[in-house]
This record gives structure tokens, C-alpha cells and sequence, in this order.
């Protein structure tokens, strides 16, 4: 009893996603021996792990000219200082072109930045919404055509008013770092606004009555009662608008040629180099694997505070 | 009149930058070629400047960048600073003190037009006779606009070298390419067009020539030598053919950016002096070292192959039909990189025969923005240090003492018409095709 059981569990969690992706491996290459492109055959799978490998050495060597970077700096200040022993001294940084690795990274801190100021707006906005139904339907029309705008639309009117309101002299945020995120938050705000008022908006009447029975102040109410009862839907909405963040950052750094994956992307289909392509598909590969992890840290989280523990979440 | 003004023109000791992180946008085109070895070679720190190289995704947002402060100078068409200053397009007033290339630019046609094209065209040898003038490309046109079908050709942008070239090589054959009107609104430049120019990145070309979008296209290299490459086009000429040793590329600064910060001015123009000569050094010796650098993804990125077919002297028209080129792209002999007056009253005067300038200017109007965009002030200073250092000779420049920044009279056009900078509107009226003298689109 107890082994089939195991060898089952043991066919699903395994051999059957093995199986799938076996057999994906094997329609792309077919397939992508039969596309031909003005830059050449479309890449199978061979030929992106052999991109992911040259990813691998330009970083490695883009780490060692940075290296030779600073030793250069050094020894230019050293001279500076010989000559002129009060002259100032200040350790630029880097200079070279970000590698993909690097642009993992900027692209995961831009979404998270976007991320965390749109759930700033939205949590709060929704318990609000949700507690007041007259709130509600002050804010609805507007959530409702806000919604569905493509950050597309957004980018070229945030990018117009971040340089005219961003001014500083030696700004400690790049332009670009804020146009990114804020588009990011303008998108993935709204799953989040809309599911933590309707998470806030049907909790068990009973509950509420027992914060009134007891008395329970306004404060009391929401961090007691109201919040741990709607952190289900709370966190719902929040991997819905963790994933839509992701999917729009790569647009919005594609378009407005700020750092990260999209402009990855982009400057690789400029390039149109026999290899571009196959660049390009490593880079799909990595957001979707990217957007993949995204979400089953939210999902951890979310099993982590949520109070049923037994609700199925998928 | 203008030397009192000039903060430039001190011979004491070039001080330290007054900034040293700077950051230069660029478009993946093989003539940014000065950019990327001035840093790959180290003539950037040399000079104690910190530069950061970044491509743009098209001119517009290049100009943008270092319009509002993002970027702190950039690579850019030579149109450009002057249509920013006399307020075509963006308005704003960029200045260029070096010059950062002759040449390097080719008209492409789709496969279908140069079967049909070709039938027109005399052979030597079995091959076709170049120049190929757009005479040979008319009755093409012609059969297509009989047909109802609208040519369209793309151009890089509306004051690019590249949609100049375009239109003086369609005006010479007698294809007229269109007007300019911006004071009634119009700026697509299709007024009375026999041939619609439309812009598209260079990078996408040959994309947009594949999909049949447009049928022909003026651009930099590597994306006419691409189209060869790919089998989708071939290049009927350069502009070298169109006009020899035709200013191209400029690199442009904000006009408040040299006044606050003069010395980090004059060290930029130091290293790209340097560049550009290392570029063109013992008869191009360097060049495919210079390829190598340029095929990096971060640069240009194309194959080195690609790349190398224009930059080492060479140019493939049709497939198999490759010819010397040498002087395809000119980087520093016959003092490519000297910010020239007549250059840029070339440019306003092709803005004037296009509408893009719609009103009549006199021909002092041309030297006064010439003079105020372009500064060989900041380009002297910087040639001074470098023969100070020994790092280059006073023979390589121009004679700075004699130098009125006015070429002699320019004859080697593909039309034959003669240019002289310093008679602009008398220069216009040599043109059948084009606005002239009181001329204004009504």
C-alpha cells in the first residue's frame, strides 16, 4: 500500500514533469531547425546553452577589466596625489557595460522597488475601500478604468514628469531606476487594491460582530479582525500584481532603454548578430524562471501568514 | 566678432576636469568608432574622465538625453545640433567641437527594385558601371507610382546626413523626394513627393526592408552591408559616390554643459582626437582591431565579418561584387575630425532646399548659427595640448592661425554642382529640385 503510494507520488512530482519537458526540448528543436531567419537558423536548445555559456565568460572577464578598472584608478590617484598631496581623491565607480547577470539583478531590485511602493498605496486604500462601501463606490470608476491600461501608455508620461520634477545635482536615484519602478507600481497596483477590499469587504459577519460585542477601537479593529481575516485575498492580490510588475518592467526597460533584462533584450535584437537570437532566448528562458521564483516565494509567504492552514493554494 | 567671447582660446595649463563621471549616449552604427576606442584604449582616463558608454534606442531619445542632462554629450547626426539650435524639432542649443567622421553612409534597394533597376543600368565587364546615379531608379518609380503604389524609402531621421544624401541622390536623378512645411504643421517632408522618405532606426532597415515596408533606404554602415549579408538588398551607392569625403557624424554637448565645465570640454576632445587618429594610423592598420572592439554586444554588436567588410576599405554591392573603398570611413586624415563652418552651412542650406527651414534667411543668418554651433575654439584648445604633450604634431591639424573654417569650393558632387560654404543661398539656386531664393510652401 504504502510503496504505491510513493511510486505515484513518486510518477507525479518527478517523471511526468521530466516527461513534458523532454518532449517540449524536443518540438523546439525540430522546430527550430526548420525556421530560418534573416540572422540565421532559429536557436534550439544546444545552441542556448552554448549562449548561456559565453553569458557565463563575458561576465567572468567584464569582473577582471573592472578589476584592472580600479587598479588603474589607484595608481592614477597615487601620481595625483604625488603632485599635488592635497589634491581630492574620489573612487569612481566602474565604468563598463553591465553584464546579463548584472541585469538579472538590476531588474529584480527595479520590480521589487515598484512593487513595494504600489502595495504601500494599495493595501492601505483597500482596507479602506472595503470597510466603507461608500469609499468603495467613490473609488470604483476609478480603479475600474485604471485598470486596464497597458504600462505602455504610462511610460512616456512618467518619463516627461520624473525629469521635470526629479531634479537634483547629484541625484542619489537614476532617472531611469524611477521610471521603471513607478510604472512598474502603477501597474501592479490595482490586482492588489481590488482584491484586499473584497478580501476586507466579506469577512465573516460574525467576527465583526464580536469586535463590536467587545468594543474593539477603529485601530483594534483592522489590525486584529480585518487584516489577519482578508490576508488570504491580501495575498492573492499580491501575486497577481507581483507577476503583472514583472511582465511590465521587461516592457518598460525594452521601450525606454532603461537597464535591466528588457534593455537586454532590446540592444541584443539592435545588435542582429548571428548569435542576438540565440541571446535573446536565453533571456526568455531567465524571466520566465525569474517570474516562475517570483511566485512561489509569494506563495510560501502566503501559506507562512495565512491562518487557514488547511486551504488549498495553487 | 565672436573671438572676445571665446573662454577657450588661453594657452596656460589644461586644469583638471571639473567633472569626471560622465556618461555618452551612442547609436549602434560603426562611425562611433572614436567613442569606443577613446575608451577601450584608456585615452578617456588618460584625460581623468570616467565615461560610461550607453547605445540609444533611436536619435530622438539620444538628442532627449542630452537635451534635459541624462546624458552629457552623445554621438549624433550632424543635423541635429544645428536643427536644435534654430528650433527644428527640439529646441535647444547643442554645440559640437569635433567632427567624427567623412563618410560611411550607403543607399540600399530591395532585391525587386534592383532586378528592375538594373535592366537600366550600362555594364563593363559584366558588371554594372558605378556611380549609379538615380536616373536609373526613375523609371522604377515611375511604373510603381502608374500603378497607384506609393515608393517609400526609409531615412534615419528628418535632419540626418542620411535623408540629405537621399534627397540630393533622388533630386540629381530627378526624383522629387518631397517638402518640409513646418510653418503650416506638415513635417512628414512628402509635399509633392515622387518618393516618400520615412524615418526608421538604423538598426531595424533591414527588418522593415524585408517586410516590404519600404522598397530603399539610406543608412550607416554595418545595415547596408547587412542587407548583402542577408540577401534582402543590395546597395546601389555610398556617399562617398554622392558627395566625397562628406562630414558625417558629430559629437555633440550641451552649450551650457561646455560653459560650466570648460576643461572636462576640451580633455573629451582630446581623447577622441586620439581615437580617431589611432583609427586611421599607417593606412587604417588598426581597423580590424577597431572591428573586433565594435563587434562586442555592447557596442555595435553585429557579426565581425559584417562590420569588417565597410571598415577595412572594402565595400560589397551586390553579393560578389565587393570594390575598394578606401576612404569608405574616414575617421582623421584630411582633418576629418576639424569642426568646419562650411559643414554645417552645407546642412542648413540642404534644411533650406527641403523646407525644413521655410522661410528665406540671408547668408549672414548661415554664418551666425554655423558659428554658434559649431566650436573649433574647444577643438583648438585640445589640438594645442596634445602637440604640447608630444602626443600628436602640429602638421596633423589644420593651420589654426590662417584657419577661417571655411573649405575651399567643394566640386566633387554626383550632379557636378559646385559648393562654396561661404555663398549659401547662391549655392541654392543651382538646384532645379528644391526651395530657393524667396521660395516658401504655400
Amino acid at each position: 500500500m504504502l510503496s504505491r503510494l510513493s511510486s505515484r507520488s513518486f510518477i507525479e512530482g518527478l517523471v511526468l514533469p521530466a516527461v513534458g519537458i523532454v518532449i517540449f526540448l524536443l518540438v523546439w528543436q525540430f522546430s527550430a531547425n526548420r525556421i530560418d531567419t534573416s540572422l540565421g537558423q532559429f536557436p534550439g536548445p544546444v545552441q542556448v546553452w552554448e549562449q548561456i555559456q559565453n553569458l557565463g565568460t563575458e561576465h567572468a572577464r567584464e569582473r577582471d577589466k573592472e578589476a584592472a578598472f580600479y587598479q588603474r584608478q589607484d595608481e592614477r590617484n597615487a601620481k595625483k596625489l604625488a603632485k599635488d598631496p592635497d589634491a581630492t581623491i574620489k573612487i569612481r565607480q566602474y565604468t563598463g557595460k553591465p553584464t546579463f547577470i548584472d541585469q538579472i539583478v538590476t531588474s529584480l531590485v527595479t520590480v521589487a522597488a515598484g512593487f513595494i511602493i504600489a502595495n504601500m498605496i494599495a493595501i492601505p486604500l483597500g482596507i479602506v475601500c472595503g470597510l466603507s462601501a461608500s469609499m468603495y463606490k467613490a473609488m470604483n470608476p476609478i480603479i475600474q478604468i485604471f485598470k486596464p491600461v497597458s504600462p505602455l501608455a504610462w511610460l512616456p508620461l512618467v518619463t516627461m514628469v520624473v525629469s521635470a520634477t526629479y531634479v537634483a545635482e547629484d541625484p542619489m536615484l537614476e532617472k531611469s531606476f524611477l521610471n521603471s519602478a513607478i510604472t512598474v507600481a502603477l501597474c501592479c497596483l490595482w490586482p492588489t487594491l481590488i482584491n484586499t477590499t473584497v478580501g476586507v469587504a466579506s469577512i465573516d459577519k460574525d467576527l465583526v460582530n464580536v469586535s463590536r460585542v467587545m468594543a474593539l477601537s477603529p485601530m483594534v479593529h483592522v489590525r486584529k479582525i480585518v487584516v489577519p481575516a482578508a490576508i488570504p485575498m491580501i495575498f492573492t492580490g499580491l501575486r497577481l500584481s507581483l507577476a503583472t510588475g514583472w511582465m511590465v518592467l521587461i516592457a518598460a526597460e525594452m521601450l525606454a532603454q532603461n537597464p535591466g533584462l528588457g534593455k537586454f533584450v532590446w540592444d541584443e535584437f539592435q545588435n542582429g548578430s548571428s548569435n542576438s537570437l540565440g541571446r535573446i532566448m536565453v533571456a526568455v528562458l531567465a524571466i520566465g524562471l525569474i517570474g516562475f521564483l517570483l511566485d512561489r516565494l509569494m506563495l510560501t509567504l502566503q501559506k507562512k501568514v495565512s491562518w487557514d492552514k488547511n486551504a488549498v493554494l495553487r | 566678432m565672436l573671438s572676445a567671447a571665446l573662454p577657450f582660446s588661453a594657452s596656460a595649463e589644461l586644469g583638471e576636469p571639473e567633472k569626471d563621471e560622465l556618461k555618452f549616449g551612442f547609436i549602434k552604427l560603426t562611425d562611433m568608432a572614436p567613442l569606443a576606442v577613446a575608451y577601450e584604449n584608456g585615452y578617456f582616463e588618460d584625460e581623468g574622465l570616467y565615461v560610461t558608454l550607453e547605445a540609444q534606442a533611436n536619435w530622438k531619445v539620444l538628442l532627449d538625453g542630452v537635451i534635459d542632462g541624462q546624458l552629457d554629450g552623445a554621438h549624433m547626426l550632424a543635423g541635429q545640433p544645428l536643427a536644435a539650435t534654430i528650433g527644428f524639432g527640439t529646441k535647444a542649443h547643442i554645440v559640437t567641437p569635433f567632427s567624427m567622421d567623412l563618410n560611411g553612409n550607403g543607399i540600399t534597394v530591395s532585391n525587386a527594385v534592383w532586378k528592375e533597376m538594373k535592366k537600366n543600368i550600362p555594364h563593363e565587364n559584366g558588371k554594372p558601371v558605378h556611380p549609379i546615379k538615380a536616373d536609373y531608379l526613375k523609371p522604377v518609380v515611375e511604373s510603381y507610382i502608374d500603378e497607384g503604389k506609393p515608393f517609400n524609402m526609409g531615412m534615419v531621421f528628418p535632419v540626418s546626413t542620411h535623408n540629405y544624401e537621399l534627397r540630393y541622390w533622388l533630386a540629381a536623378g530627378g526624383i522629387h523626394p518631397g517638402y518640409y512645411a513646418p510653418h503650416k504643421g506638415d513635417i512628414s517632408g512628402q509635399i509633392d513627393a515622387e518618393a516618400l522618405l520615412s524615418v526608421t532606426p538604423p538598426p531595424q532597415m533591414p527588418a522593415t526592408l524585408e517586410a516590404g515596408t519600404i522598397y530603399g533606404y539610406c543608412v550607416g554602415e554595418p545595415w547596408n552591408q547587412q542587407a548583402v549579408f542577408k540577401g534582402i538588398g543590395v546597395p546601389v551607392i555610398t556617399d562617398y559616390e554622392i558627395w566625397k569625403n562628406n562630414p558625417e557624424k558629430v559629437f555633440g554637448l550641451n552649450k551650457e554643459f561646455t560653459e560650466k565645465y570648460p576643461n572636462t570640454s576640451v580633455r573629451i576632445v582630446k581623447a577622441l582626437l586620439r581615437a580617431a587618429k589611432w583609427l586611421d594610423e599607417n593606412d587604417n592598420a588598426n581597423r580590424p582591431e577597431a572591428v573586433e572592439i565594435l563587434s562586442r554586444s555592447e557596442y555595435v554588436g553585429a557579426d565581425y565579418d559584417v562590420i569588417a567588410n565597410s571598415m577595412t576599405g572594402t565595400f560589397e554591392y551586390e553579393k560578389g561584387d565587393k570594390r575598394e573603398i578606401p576612404d569608405f570611413n574616414v575617421f582623421f586624415r584630411y582633418n576629418a575630425t576639424y569642426p568646419y563652418y562650411s559643414d554645417a552651412i552645407w546642412y542648413l542650406t540642404q534644411m533650406r532646399r527641403w523646407g525644413q527651414i521655410s522661410e528665406p534667411k540671408s547668408d549672414d543668418w548661415y554664418f551666425d548659427v554655423a558659428k554658434s554651433v559649431y566650436r573649433p575654439d574647444i577643438y583648438q584648445a585640445a589640438a594645442e595640448a596634445l602637440i604640447e604633450e608630444g602626443e600628436m604634431d602640429a602638421a596633423e591639424f589644420p593651420a589654426f592661425a590662417t584657419e577661417t573654417g571655411f573649405k575651399p569650393a567643394q566640386t566633387d558632387f554626383i550632379d557636378g554642382k559646385v559648393y562654396d560654404g561661404s555663398k549659401p543661398n547662391a549655392y541654392l539656386e543651382q538646384f532645379p529640385i528644391g526651395l530657393k531664393g524667396t521660395d516658401v510652401i504655400q
